[in-house]
């Protein structure tokens, strides 16, 4: 998995609470047999019309916010199914961080198993978020650095600067690309000793 | 010294014994990360278990170890004709990839000895007493009846296990469940389970893993002691298991997997010392009264929602409880039945012989016996989907097959079929099944499909009847 340490990315508003896992990933884009692939169906019922071709209003086709890298939107995100496709999707389209209230648990969970950072801040400095965006020039929109080392959220100018709270075990799996897995090998020689031990 | 010799001699638990020598690292307060000896992989669940490790460019790490098998989604019809379904020809394909590039035992469609994982691992001799075993699906309880430790996993788990052979999970608690008493006329392995789960609820075992004790255990053959393991996840358990006895050696010796010769007899005594100790403790124990157990049906969409065959369809009017009461409405409404109708009087229209509870030999030749020489009733569509090519072509050597087709059975070719109505094998709306599965979900076996899970005999007469009967009054008493 790959490490988030600090990450500077433009900065998309979907200010919207409770947004559920079957908006994130409609259910009949599940069977494929990847866990990539799913970016081009993120949001599908708000991204695309009825015939198929993408909605001009949506926040996520509308440049610069097609380059968005970091998502700030409303309370309770991820709600709803315990899919792990929804992060699976929000990374494909190339999401690093979603800033909200708050989020749904099994969602948050499944978000540190892919390298995603659900970030979570008090609702007055979500709206302060939301609030520069409006401020920023259209054109380029806001770009903020996320750094999980420092647990600080700043833009550009250092104008906005927001400390957070991460579980220490939750940031060393950010910071070192910790899967489960990769926490696992790091006892390899244990696991090696065992089979030998153990005639496996 | 003496402290050691005091610790060897503390009686253990089948799951303690088990657990104790799987444990590769323990920390107070964090999971436990623990060696599996056994990995079993179907199509369904695997697909991207496989890509994240090729995305992290991580290997197998035990390719011996894992085995690989479909059956989830495969056609129960004929097997020269193209897979009609693109995504389920997709996920088989995929597999058999995956399978190849990293160099894994397969099973595919036309392999001989296909079938339902939880059917091929005990007759192939891949489960083993002693074992912890894992698959990503919820019934690999079923191995647990020869006395290993086997639960199901998600699919993030399946990559964990290939990547590391390891799993990490915070120990379980330990639940006997003992059936007191012989057994009665006319009583099966599914009734028992069936009648636990009505006992003690859908999560009554939530958090542990069961032990199935008691004489009538020990009397039950392999075959019945998979069913009733396979149904632990029903009761809400992590696993269930059954201690190895000389039956379960005896059902090893000779199986493909299983050690030969010298080799077998030295597994015989490291086998039979997993048996739970005498005098040890369980966290909870749980009685059941064999004496009030009867051949049982569900009436409902969960399988605590149960009952026996001559027993009623509840009536929520007659429950005090305001909850439960709505919760049997809902589900009466689904099933469409009355309240207070007798369970004999329900008609039929479909009948499931299979599945991994109940399509193994013996499960094939109890509801044989019962249809041999009758005929299924006109409005009845039924059928039997044995649980591996082994299964099906010994049955056919018994003759069996003719039996079912001569009464009016279809007889198909092996795989989960209408369990999970993954294939083409489904119900319609509206349409109700005597079913020997585990699960009467809304719509697991299709969409409005109504679903009775009973035992292969109680099935098998059903079909006959167009209802459900006593099938004690057809059998011939001892
Ligand atoms: S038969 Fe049913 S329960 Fe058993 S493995 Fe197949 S789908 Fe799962």
């Amino acid at each position: 998995m790959e490490p988030l340490v600090r990450h500077r990315g433009v900065v998309a508003p979907l200010n919207r609470p409770n947004i559920d896992t079957d908006q994130i990933i409609p259910k009949q884009f599940l069977k494929r047999i990847e866990r990539t692939g799913f970016g081009e169906f993120l949001f599908y019922d708000w991204r695309y019309g009825e015939d198929g071709k993408p909605n001009p209003e949506f926040v996520l086709n509308r440049p610069p916010y097609t380059q968005a890298s970091i998502l700030v939107t409303g309370p309770n995100f991820g709600c709803g199914s315990s899919r792990e496709h929804a992060p699976w999707a929000l990374m494909d389209f190339g999401i690093r961080v979603v800033i909200a209230a708050s989020f749904a648990d099994i969602f948050y969970q499944n978000c540190f198993k892919n390298g995603l950072l659900p970030l979570t801040l008090p609702q007055p400095e979500v709206d302060r978020i939301f609030q520069a965006i409006e401020q920023a020039d259209p054109s380029t929109g806001l770009y903020l650095t996320v750094d999980v080392e420092r647990l600080l959220v700043h833009d550009d100018r250092h104008q906005l600067e927001i400390p957070f709270a991460l579980d220490p075990y939750l940031q060393e799996t950010l910071l070192h690309g910790l899967d489960d897995i990769a926490r696992t090998l790091k006892h390899e020689a244990l696991i090696a000793a065992y089979e030998a031990q153990h005639g496996k | 010294m003496a402290m050691v010799r005091r610790l060897r001699h503390t009686p253990r638990t089948l799951f303690e014994k088990i657990w104790d020598e799987h444990v590769i690292f323990e920390e107070p307060g964090q999971p436990t990360l623990f060696y599996i000896d056994l990995h079993l992989v179907h199509e369904v669940t695997s697909p991207q278990a496989f890509e994240g490790l090729r995305l992290a460019g991580r290997r197998v790490r035990r390719p011996d170890r894992t085995f690989a098998v479909m059956d989830h989604n495969v056609p129960t019809t004929d097997r020269s004709l193209p897979v009609a379904d693109p995504i389920a020809r997709q996920q088989m394909d995929t597999l058999a990839k995956n399978c190849q590039e990293f160099g894994i035992r397969l099973f595919d469609l036309h392999h001989p000895e296909q079938g339902i994982v939880h059917v091929v691992g005990p007759e192939q001799g891949l489960t083993q007493p002693g074992m912890t075993i894992v698959c990503g699906d919820s019934h690999t309880a079923t191995h647990g009846a020869v006395g290993a430790l086997a639960f199901g996993i998600g699919t993030s788990e399946v990559e964990h296990v290939l990547a590391t052979q390891c799993l990490v999970q915070p120990k379980p608690k330990t639940m006997e469940v003992r059936f007191v008493g012989p057994r009665p006329f006319g009583v099966t392995a599914k009734d028992m389970i069936l009648a636990l789960i009505g006992q003690i609820g859908t999560s009554g075992a939530t958090g542990y893993v069961i032990e199935y004790t008691g004489q009538a255990v020990r009397d039950l053959s392999m075959e019945e002691r998979m069913t009733l393991c396979n149904m632990s996840i029903e009761a809400g358990a992590r696993a269930g298991m059954v201690s190895p006895d000389e039956k379960t050696v005896e059902y090893l010796r000779g199986r493909p997997y299983a050690p030969k010769g010298e080799a077998f007899e030295a597994a015989r005594q490291r086998w039979l010392a997993y048996a739970t100790d005498p005098g040890a403790r369980f966290d909870r124990v749980v009685e059941v009264d064999m004496s009030r157990i009867v051949p049982m049906v569900t009436w409902g969409t969960s399988p605590g929602m149960v009952t026996t065959i001559d027993g009623k369809v509840p009536d929520p009017d007659a429950i005090a409880d305001p909850v439960e009461a709505q919760n049997v409405r809902y589900a009466l409404r689904y099933m469409g039945l009355e309240p207070n109708t007798p369970m004999t009087e329900i008609p039929i229209d479909r009948v499931f012989i299979g599945s991994c509870t109940n399509s193994r030999l013996e499960d094939l030749e109890r509801a044989a016996r019962v249809v041999a020489g009758k005929k299924v009733h006109p409005r009845v569509k039924a059928m039997v989907v044995p649980g591996s090519g082994v299964v099906k072509r010994m049955a056919e050597a018994r003759g069996l097959d003719k039996i079912f087709r001569e009464a009016g059975f279809e007889w198909r070719e092996p795989g989960c079929s209408m369990c999970l109505g993954m294939n083409a094998d489904i119900l319609q709306p509206g349409e109700r099944c005597a079913s020997t599965s585990n699960r009467n979900f809304e719509g697991r076996q299709g969409r409005g499909g109504r679903t009775h899970l009973v035992s292969p005999e109680m099935a098998a007469a059903a079909a006959l009847y167009g209802h459900f009967v006593d099938v004690r009054e057809l059998l011939p008493r001892p």
